[in-house]
């Protein structure tokens, strides 16, 4: 298949790791993926917040981009994040209907309508559970609230990961409860977001994982960063990475929390 | 709706340093505005978080309820079928709202009763007191009624000299302890029964001296109490779960027999209702007496549920008083995102799944409605015209008590879409304060982030600038401390420091070989949308 890649704002500016995990898996799994280098940001956060006005450049962006995917260029647009996944499927044609942007909003769910989170492209769509991924490490799964309650993913990110081989994978105690990040909600209510985090982290370390990983690098950033500043030494990886991991081509264990992954080799060349 | 039993949490205090019996049990003093009281939300939470004995009780309380409601929610085959009956018959009542508020009018007054309608709070409280006073009576038993606690009509009593007198043992306890509810459910939630024993030895005159904190024993205090108030009351007051348009029919579900007592043994019954709380036929209460006990206490089927039409004589109250109580709520009706808040049924499952709620409790919401349907509904029964709080308002920090978790839409008995209208709501007072001058932070940000990510090149831009800062945060690369307003973010959490090279770059570097385009470099525009 050929798939276009929606890196997602936050993933390609502070969390590279995850798209190329994603470029990575597909590719090994023997897919063309591609990258239209005018994408931005979905308007996620934009909506969120509640600008909706100073959303619909940034939606008409994203659904300019992808459009060729309706048109059949591609096959899909695979976006490695939960929440993404789901402003593209429920707010970008309603924002624009509310901006009386018909014609924007009818262009939005047919690029929406072939729009997956990984690992509904990966089930779904590519009709995969085991993707030849080694891992062995100690990981628990945290399953983002807006992959689980807006797209409704269910298991197969975990089918996913059980499929892995060597991974030894643990049960996360109140996994599907909220780990506080919610956009903005963090700054705005940083004590009530605080005070989840603390329970999220602690479900975390009682595990004994090695690394937490999850589908959408928001969520990451946010309890991996409880987990970073209390010392844990756990690590906070998306699913991506852990699936693009073989034996022959390890995805490594991070120095620090976060993945950072070495810039490329043919950087200089053109640059 | 009455309460379920949840077990009362231990006490963790030790019996020696509990503290004299008469010190005072409300954290919160009683509110002029039952709707809008004390802090704007952060700063109403910040304090209540302090408080680890609300959060252990909540913890648990929240934790037994979640998995009733779960198990009995689990054994119905066609749940999600009755969800959407449930949904589509509000639908229809908002819809048809005015056309059946006159039905139920004819059909009541038909079987004996009288209809009052009250624009607010105050008719309503005043046609209360003066049905009470034209009894006769200083003293009323009330069966536990949102409505009534939403237009503070135990207050307005009071100042006419009238005791209104709760029987719902939670409620009891709130009003002993002279504090406010902070559940709609369970609204002593934030009660552990050691405070209980010394809220009924304190408040209530007739407690046993040796009273222990034991459950059934306080219970068994309470249930004393009360049946003199029951036995000797001439007047009762009560809400309304549900309304049958074409029967005249009203009905109220509980859990402990009080509000049966209530509705049945004084000579004159007063029932205050939301005027949204109707259902068109007698067969629509089938699909809500199904989903609401499950949804509410995680009961297959409440203790007791309670239908009158009018007044049947010789049977029950002599003189029935009907008070429909719009206080907002036709401008709620008038939003087309919003009304679906009306359709609520007051189970309060999203407040036992909500992990804001979960946190901070009932009372940091400031209003008798919290937790995510009292951050939609609280709002917008007291916004102004066009439904806007007002950044002055405490009440605007509502819809964004909240992370969009989604957990408050996955159980809703009537599918109300919770975060959507919470953010529907964020959107409307961004809009209102479009015409305001003056600098606003957030607004400032979110143009400039606008501008930056509706373009690749500029956002691309962006990234490489970001990854200036790769070298920050020393060699765990994380920064630990931050200036406002990311310090809110650093004081519980490190923040990764950029990365070597953004995600585009990486890809530009494997994969093209065309060299990156030169970038516009104009500011932000200050466009049309400064108005």
């Amino acid at each position: 298949m050929r798939i276009a890649l929606a890196a997602t704002c936050l993933a390609d500016t502070l969390f590279p790791g995850a798209p190329r995990a994603t470029v990575r898996l597909l590719e090994r799994l023997g897919h063309e993926v591609v990258f239209p280098t005018d994408q931005a940001c979905c308007g996620q956060m934009h909506v969120n917040t509640g600008y909706y006005r100073e959303a619909v450049p940034v939606i008409r962006n994203h659904v300019e981009t992808f459009a060729p995917v309706a048109d059949g260029e591609w096959d899909a647009v695979v976006m490695p994040s939960g929440s993404c996944t789901g402003s593209v499927r429920h707010q970008q044609a309603m924002v624009c209907r509310r901006a009386g942007l018909d014609d924007l909003a009818a262009t939005a769910e047919a690029v929406s309508a072939k729009t997956y989170e990984l690992s509904e492209l990966l089930v779904d769509v590519l009709g995969l559970t085991d993707v030849g991924a080694w891992f062995p490490h100690r990981v628990t799964y945290h399953p983002t609230c807006h992959s689980l309650r807006m797209l409704h993913v269910g298991d197969k990110p975990l089918r996913l990961l059980r499929a892995v081989e060597a991974i030894d994978l643990v049960e996360l105690p109140a996994a599907d409860s909220c780990c506080g990040f919610g956009g903005t909600f963090a700054l705005k209510n940083a004590d009530t977001s605080a005070a989840m985090l603390e329970d999220k982290t602690a479900n975390v370390r009682g595990t004994g994982a090695e690394v937490l990983t999850a589908g959408d690098m928001s969520c990451l950033m946010h309890i991996g960063g409880g987990l970073s500043r209390q010392g844990t030494g756990i690590h906070a990886l998306h699913l991506a990475e852990v699936l693009a991991s073989t034996r022959t081509d390890p995805t490594p264990m991070p120095a620090t929390t976060f993945s950072r992954p070495e810039r490329s080799e043919r950087t200089e060349a053109t640059r | 709706m009455s309460r379920t039993f949840l077990g009362l949490p231990r006490t963790l205090r030790r019996p020696d340093d509990a503290g004299a019996v008469d010190e005072p049990f409300g954290a919160v003093p009683h509110p002029q505005e039952p709707l809008r009281w004390g802090d704007a939300f952060p700063a109403a939470a910040k304090q209540t978080l302090k408080n680890d004995q609300l959060r252990r009780n909540l913890g648990h309380a929240t934790q037994v309820i979640r998995t009733k409601r779960a198990a009995v929610v689990g054994e119905v085959p066609d749940w999600e079928a009755l969800r959407d009956a449930g949904s589509a018959v509000k639908q229809q009542v908002m819809a048809q709202l005015p056309d059946l508020l006159q039905q139920l009018e004819e059909q009541v007054t038909a079987r004996g009763g009288v209809v009052h309608w009250a624009r607010d709070a105050a008719e309503a409280n005043r046609i209360v007191a003066d049905i009470a006073k034209a009894k006769g009576a200083d003293e009323v038993v009330k069966v536990k009624s949102m409505a009534t606690q939403e237009i503070g009509l135990n207050e307005a009593l009071a100042d006419e000299g009238i005791a209104a007198i709760e029987t719902d043992l939670a409620e009891l306890i709130v009003q002993l302890a002279d504090d406010m509810p902070s559940h709609i459910l369970v609204p002593a939630i934030h009660r552990n029964r050691s405070e209980i024993r010394d809220i009924f030895l304190a408040r209530m005159g007739d407690a046993p001296p040796d009273l222990s904190d034991v459950p059934r024993e306080l219970a068994m205090a309470a249930r004393a109490h009360l049946r003199r108030k029951f036995l000797s009351a001439k007047v009762a007051v009560s809400g309304a779960n549900f309304a049958v348009a074409d029967t005249g029919t009203l009905a109220v579900v509980e859990s402990e027999g009080n509000g049966r007592m209530c509705l049945t043994l004084p000579e004159t019954l007063v029932t205050v209702m939301g005027i949204e709380k109707l259902v068109p036929t007698f067969d629509d209460l089938e699909v809500f007496l199904q989903l609401l006990p499950r949804s509410s206490t995680g009961e297959r089927m409440n203790p007791y549920t309670s239908l009158w039409t009018g007044v049947t004589p010789g049977d029950g109250p002599q003189e029935f008083h009907l008070v429909l109580l719009d206080n907002g709520r036709t401008d709620v009706l008038a939003d087309e995102v919003g009304r679906a808040a009306l359709h609520c049924i007051r189970c309060s499952a999203c407040l036992n799944v909500c992990p804001v709620y979960e946190r901070v409790g009932g009372h940091a919401y400031g209003s008798v409605y919290p937790g995510p349907i009292g951050a939609i509904l609280t709002p917008q029964l007291t916004a102004s015209t066009g439904g806007v709080s007002g950044h002055h308002d405490p009440n605007a920090s509502l819809p964004y008590a909240s992370t969009l978790c989604g957990a408050c839409y996955e159980v809703c008995p009537v599918k109300i879409d919770i975060p959507s209208i919470l953010v529907d709501l964020r959107a409307r007072e961004v809009d209102a304060d479009r015409s305001k001058h003056g600098v606003d932070p957030w607004k400032t940000a979110m143009k400039a982030a606008s501008w930056v990510m509706a373009d690749g090149d500029r956002f691309a831009l962006a990234g490489r600038a970001a990854t200036l800062g790769s070298g920050l945060g020393g060699r765990d690369h994380a920064i630990s401390v931050a200036p406002p307003p990311a310090s809110a973010w650093t004081r519980s959490r490190d923040l990764p420091a950029p990365p070597r090279q953004t995600f585009r770059q990486w890809w530009a570097a494997e994969h093209e070989t065309s060299p990156v385009e030169t970038v516009e470099t104009d500011g932000p525009t200050s466009e049309e949308d400064d108005r």
